[in-house]
């Protein structure tokens, strides 16, 4: 009855609701999963099993990791503000669900219909550094600062050469809203928008793994140099929920990547969600690979890589872009 | 053609990356070099380097018996301390020291209590012979010094213990087990 009403009365805010509720479970399970195949993937890269001892093949390993961070005590250092310190992890991880939303997994499964997608999780995923700054500034820690300060221009430079190269794409569909960037391309691989836009393309992809802070880009976590950065003084699940959002980030990527370049849930013979999925995980995985393969890039690397390079690159594809609408137009 | 050759160099170099997670993809679909270690175990074959504990080795005629001569250089050299070497002693007279050797080589200084080079000594009963494990440092100069080869490092790859006492050998005792088994002849030394 309850329900009836609710429906009748606000049938946007049900959908929200639910919505919200099945992407925090969305997330979760992807959490544990990306963890098994990110520790799968770096065992056999390097000739070993990986996890193997916990379930067939180690697959109730991450259960297994889960339930040990959550029994964890959560410990505050000596001397932390203790305020920002746990603030942090839950800056971190809210805005996530937030940017599911607006995410088209298929034609009709999307948790809130807005023109305006794009900028929504653009704007939601910069929390992610104020996050990491926080927790850096809140430890105490002189390597949790170190890691913020270089989480915090790392960010700041990675983020325009991104935002660049998602308006050439927004330019060249003249639309903000990630359902129609989606639905707006083909269903085979040429007619999407990765075959008009390679270098945007190439540019989102970098700068999306240098946002995320995922290694060769991980300069913010940076364990040999700094032993955990900005987690260093993360105990249990305060670690545990950093790690969620990492995760859950590097999802979000892949999704709008594949919004964006990759034709969203089109696809050959059957469109549907399974085509956004397979894409999406695909563009992980390959994230994940990358981690593996590459090693830490140094600081300046970093930051020539984006000003020298990634920059002028996504302004120019901007332009060119405008130029050939304005032209086609 | 300066303008051309930064471009031409990060091309080469995103190249390079693609080439890169070619190795790592590669290596994923090989397959793995490692052990599970319960349920298999590394094969004997594979063993031949490497360097457990040392562990006497026993004569040709009567393998529960060392071919040790009693002679104590592997105490004196061992720079850790760990070995404890307790032999008969000899009549005084009997009990040589050779003044030519002394400083002749200055990384092995010369022991104390030797008796003899072995060419010419005359054994001394070996009464007891322990190994402190743990402060072992597999350095192998007693291994490398023994003048009657009766020293090895054991293969003994799955060694572990839950108290210090299991890294404290009585290796004589040791080799008449090994003996007792039938695995402990010259040259072999799976344990
Ligand atoms: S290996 Fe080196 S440290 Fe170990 S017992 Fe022999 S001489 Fe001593
Ligand atoms: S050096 Fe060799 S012969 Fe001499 S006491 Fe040690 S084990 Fe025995």
């Amino acid at each position: 009855m309850n329900g009836s009403l609710l429906t009748s009365v606000a049938p946007e805010l049900l959908r929200l609701g639910i919505g919200l509720l099945a992407l925090v479970g969305f997330i979760a399970a992807n959490g544990m999963l990306l963890l098994y195949v990110e520790r799968k993937v770096a065992g056999h890269v390097q000739r070993r099993p990986g996890p193997f001892e916990v379930g067939p093949h180690g697959l109730l390993q991450a259960f297994a990791d889960a339930g040990k961070l959550v029994g964890k005590q959560l410990a505050t250092p000596a001397g932390a503000d203790g305020l920002l310190f746990w603030a942090a992890p839950l800056m971190a991880f809210m805005p996530v669900p937030l940017m599911f939303i607006a995410i088209p997994f298929g034609e009709n499964l999307f948790g809130l219909e807005t023109n305006l997608g794009l900028v929504l999780i653009l704007s939601f995923a910069g929390f992610n550094v104020l996050a990491l700054c926080l927790a850096g500034w809140g430890s105490n820690n002189k390597w949790s600062l170190l890691g913020a300060a270089r989480a915090v221009s790392q960010a700041v430079a990675y983020e325009i050469p991104l935002l660049l190269s998602v308006l050439a794409v927004a330019l060249m569909c003249g639309s903000l809203d990630l359902r129609q960037l989606a639905s707006s391309q083909g269903g085979w691989p040429w007619q999407w928008n990765v075959a008009v836009q390679p270098l945007a393309f190439f540019i989102y992809f970098v700068c999306a793994v240098a946002e995320t802070n995922r290694a060769p880009f991980d300069l913010a976590e940076a364990e040999s140099e700094l032993t955990a950065g900005v987690h260093t003084e993360y105990s249990g699940m305060g670690n545990g929920i950093f790690f969620l959002a990492e995760y859950a980030n590097m999802i979000v990527v892949g999704c709008v990547a594949t919004a964006l370049f990759l034709g969203g849930a089109q696809g050959p013979f059957a469109p549907g969600p399974w085509w956004f999925l397979a894409k999406m995980y695909l563009l992980v995985t390959l994230v994940i690979f990358m981690r593996w393969t590459y090693p830490r890039v140094r600081f300046d690397q970093l930051l020539n890589l984006n000003w020298r390079w990634l920059m002028p690159l996504a302004l120019v594809n901007l332009l060119a872009t405008a130029f050939a609408v304005k032209l086609a137009g | 053609m300066a303008i051309l050759t930064a471009p031409i160099q990060a091309l080469a170099a995103v190249w390079s990356m693609v080439v890169g997670l070619r190795v790592t993809v590669t290596n994923f679909f090989r397959p793995q070099e490692t052990i599970h270690y319960p349920r298999q175990e590394v094969p004997p074959s594979h063993l031949d380097s490497f360097r457990g504990h040392i562990e006497l080795v026993g004569a040709d005629e009567d393998p529960a018996k060392a071919r040790c001569i009693g002679c104590g250089l592997c105490a004196e050299l061992c720079p850790s301390f760990c070995l404890k070497v307790v032999a008969e002693e000899l009549p005084v007279d009997s009990a040589v020291c050779y003044p030519s050797q002394a400083g002749t080589d200055l990384l092995m200084p010369t022991p104390k209590f030797r008796a003899a080079p072995p060419s010419q000594t005359q054994p001394r009963k070996l009464l007891s012979y322990h190994l402190v494990y743990h402060t072992c440092s597999l350095c192998g100069l007693c291994v490398q010094n023994c003048p009657a080869g009766s020293l090895r490092f054991s293969h003994d790859v799955y060694l572990a213990g839950a108290s210090r006492g299991r890294f404290e050998f009585d290796l004589m005792e040791r080799l008449r087990g090994q003996a007792a088994r039938g695995g402990a002849k010259g040259g072999k030394a799976h344990a």
